[in-house]
């Protein structure tokens, strides 16, 4: 009989206001540990704003309660600068004031020790998400947090961040925290879905059990078409 | 000779230092915001040659008034920094030629910093030397604020107090840079520098060792020419440092 898994998160309660709007509103949720939860919403939903809450980036009132001592690597939404900078990805690795052997971390996303002397710049966008993602492994992460992977890159890309991020999971076992607006990510990936519509949650729980139509066309209201078509 | 070599000294040290805080100011998108400062300097250097103590410490005070303007831009209007510039330009321009002894305007507006004596020399270079340790020690942090605040704030950086450090090196450079290049070029000093090292490198030690050998090669090659043809010094400084620019266009990677 398998033991059960730890809780690493414990959202209880949480509002959070922006300007004086409140984005957040009474969200109360746990993650497991081995669990990929995704969060799924439209445009201002506030998925950014509660991943950047979970950071400790913004000020929230309510209940956010991490595992003790856990390790947690993050990677933006965007990182609209970085690319004008001369700045080659060892010296970006490097902003992590990290002992660990780059061309390690480097190789686990698939790319070559010797990319870490190109320039970001230089890269793809799928190769400039492959080298986010590894500087989110440095220093050993137990939870990813990532917020919509897949902005800017194309579908043939982006299936391979996903099975990226997948493969990843096993080999260093981490839980996975995903901000998306795609659904059959969502199916796909993921073990849990937190659906938030305006701050709220309208469901939590196993994608196949709980994204009902119904659900969607709250979530989504003009976008339902879109799921039936996929499924 | 001794006087030539002063004025040698002051400018490398000057030089090379807003060229490496430059890399750090253009990555944040205010390489120009040294413009605004420098002319809002301006009535501050008037007032100083007027009661004849020195440049920069004139130009000091109104520098810190500049960097709270931004300061108070960035944080209470959505204006994009051309508006700072145009309307702190002016209004430094302005006040400075109310009072300002006309005679005395190229060296406002220009700059000299061929009758700097010992003792400023010295301060100046320990000014410089101070400056350069503390954009080392913040500059990893800086980078990383530039990339993405959300970043370093996730990596438990202290974003305000690195940001404020930060600012504090542009307003000392800014109030050094104005005795040598003056009130209206001394954007010229941390800008220019800085776009020819981008244009010639591949990674951040690159970048900011040519940013600052840029910045050194500038002053000496501007302040020799002066000594040679007699233009004023801080108009030939820019001008060797455009050139510098011009040529690393050729050879942009």
């Amino acid at each position: 009989m398998t033991k059960m898994p730890k809780t690493i998160l414990k959202v209880k309660d949480l509002n959070v206001e922006l300007d004086g709007q409140e984005i957040i509103k009474n969200l109360s949720f746990d993650v497991k540990k081995g669990e990929i939860l995704t969060i799924l919403g439209p445009n201002g939903a506030g998925k950014t704003v509660l991943l950047k809450t979970l950071l400790g980036l913004l000020h929230y009132k309510g209940e956010i309660r991490w595992a003790k001592g856990i390790r947690i690597g993050y990677v933006p939404q965007r990182i609209p600068f970085i690319r004008e900078i001369s700045l080659s990805i060892r010296d970006f690795f490097k902003l992590k004031f990290s002992h660990q052997n780059f061309g390690a971390v480097i190789k686990l996303v698939g790319l070559k020790e010797n990319f870490l002397e190109k320039r970001i710049g230089d890269l793809s966008s799928g190769e400039f998400q492959r080298i986010l993602v590894a500087w989110s492994l440095i220093n050993d992460p137990e939870v990813l947090l990532f917020d919509e992977p897949t902005t800017g890159i194309d579908i043939g890309g982006e299936e391979t961040i996903y099975s990226l991020l997948m493969r990843l999971k096993e080999e260093k076992d981490l839980t996975i925290l995903l901000v998306t607006h795609d659904l059959s990510v969502v199916y796909k990936y993921s073990s849990n879905v937190l659906c938030l519509y305006k701050g709220k949650v309208c469901c939590l729980g196993k994608p196949k059990e709980i994204l009902t139509p119904k659900i969607l066309e709250k979530v989504y209201q003009t976008e339902v078409k879109f799921y039936e078509h996929k499924h | 000779m001794m006087q030539f070599i002063l004025s040698l000294i002051c400018g490398i040290a000057i030089g090379g230092v807003s060229g490496y805080l430059g890399t750090l100011m253009l990555q944040k998108r205010m390489a120009l915001a040294a413009g605004p400062l420098g002319h809002l300097t301006l009535p501050g250097i008037a007032l100083a040659l007027l009661y004849g103590f020195d440049i920069s410490l004139g130009a000091f005070p109104f520098v810190i008034l500049g960097i709270i303007l931004i300061w108070l831009f960035e944080i209470r209007t959505k204006l994009p920094m051309e508006a700072l510039t145009a309307i702190v330009f002016a209004s430094g321009v302005a006040i400075a030629f109310l009072f300002l002894p006309i005679e005395q305007a190229e060296t406002a507006l220009v700059g000299d910093i061929s009758k700097v004596t010992l003792e400023e020399t010295v301060i100046t270079t320990i000014l410089s030397l101070l400056i350069f340790v503390i954009i080392k020690k913040i500059y990893s942090q800086m980078v990383l604020i530039n990339i993405s605040e959300d970043i370093a704030k996730a990596e438990k950086i202290n974003v305000k107090k690195y940001n404020f450090l930060f600012l504090g090196c542009i307003a000392i450079i800014v109030a050094l840079g104005v005795k040598m290049v003056g009130g209206l070029l001394t954007a010229a000093l941390v800008a220019i520098p800085t776009c020819s090292a981008r244009n010639l490198s591949r990674n951040l030690f690159q970048y900011t060792l040519l940013a600052t050998s840029f910045g050194a090669i500038s002053s000496f090659f501007g302040i020799l020419f002066f000594k040679l043809f007699n233009f004023p010094a801080g108009p030939l400084i820019v001008l060797v440092s455009t050139t510098i620019f011009l040529i690393s266009m050729v050879f942009k990677r």
